[in-house]
């Protein structure tokens, strides 16, 4: 399993694995959120509000 | 990623949630494994799966809420830069307050003359901020020229459609903004009624437009943003105003469009529209 081989491969107790997976989850939130998300709803036509000829 | 589900490996050995203590019987330590457990295809499948789950509910709590708490902050600091707009307005006026501010008396009011000129705004300038005592008391929006989502209309608002008439002018000034997300400046079109007032200030001028009527139509009908809306094709006679936004919430199949006229205008720095001291009941 993906995940068990991650948790395996993380150094240190159980409480710094987490720690680390904690920081991991929310830089990659943070790259989504600000990055990815934001270039990704421009070609998702669910947010139109103007009206133009097609 | 996601260890927290108990993972059959191989029959009869279990692996632990993660947070459990690890168990010296069932897992040796991680250096010096001799052999790593195979990885199955339907597991990993399982957790690409899981994986997708979590990245597309991620992205409608962006969607829903994020750009919202983005937008909002962007928005106000935009109005807040703007040094001609007056910061009790900003802070939202207290309707029948002691010592409100002074209104604009009515020998400043103007109806039928054309409002100062003003050169016609850059691509992203915000140019106007715009007022709905219908929307509350400390509803203002700046309003910046141009209607493309990714340059205006997420992250600064309210748009102008290029080429519409400015504020005052007589055409059509025509604007959109979001109605759901992005700090949705169009929230509660549908609050609206005939007569609301939907009051624009630009650096010299008020402008105080009523609403006359609201319609829905296909996202298609540009004539809705027309020099005169109720005549597309004829040269315009009236100073309009129309707000277009999506309808209905959450979709973008169909568009809300309200169109109002203009009571009138004023020069600034003689108070505020008293229009904006009234709170529609």
């Amino acid at each position: 399993m993906i995940s068990t081989r991650i948790w395996n491969a993380l150094p240190g107790p159980a409480l710094v694995r987490l720690l680390i997976l904690l920081i991991v989850v929310a830089a990659v939130v943070l790259v989504l959120f600000e990055y990815v998300f934001p270039w990704i709803s421009e070609y998702l036509a669910l947010q139109e509000t103007t009206v133009e000829e097609t | 990623m996601l260890g927290r589900a108990p993972v059959l490996a191989y029959p009869g050995r279990t692996m632990t949630a993660p947070t459990a203590p690890p168990s010296q019987a069932e897992r040796p330590p991680a250096p010096g494994r001799p052999e790593r457990e195979r990885l199955s295809v339907v597991g990993v499948i399982g957790e690409l799966l899981i994986l997708a789950g979590a990245l597309l509910a991620l992205f409608v709590l962006w969607q829903l809420f994020y750009t919202d708490v983005q937008g909002e902050r962007a928005q106000r600091e935009v109005v807040e830069s703007l040094d001609w707009v007056e910061p009790d307005v900003v802070d939202g006026i207290q309707a029948g307050g002691q010592d409100g501010p002074a209104t604009i008396p009515a020998e400043l009011q103007f109806t039928d003359v054309d409002p100062p000129a003003m050169d016609y705004p850059d691509f992203t300038e915000t140019f106007a901020t715009m007022m709905v005592p219908r929307w509350g008391e400390d509803y203002i929006k700046p309003v910046s020229e141009g209607v493309t989502r990714a340059d205006v209309l997420d992250p600064l608002g309210i748009g102008h459609y290029p080429d519409t008439a400015l504020p005052g002018e007589v055409g059509n000034f025509a604007i959109s903004g979001h109605r759901t997300t992005y700090g949705k400046p169009f929230a509660d079109v549908s609050d609206l009624k005939v007569g609301d007032s939907l009051i624009i200030q630009t650096e010299d001028a008020w402008f105080v437009y009523s609403v006359e009527e609201w319609e829905i139509v296909r996202p298609t009908d540009v004539e809705v943003i027309a020099p005169d809306p109720y005549a597309p094709g004829e040269a315009p006679t009236e100073r309009m105003i129309t707000l277009t936004t999506c309808h209905p919430k959450f979709s973008a199949a169909e568009r809300w469009i309200v169109h109002g006229s203009l009571d009138y205008w004023a020069p600034t720095g003689n108070g505020v529209p008293e229009e904006l001291l009234e709170v529609p009941s």
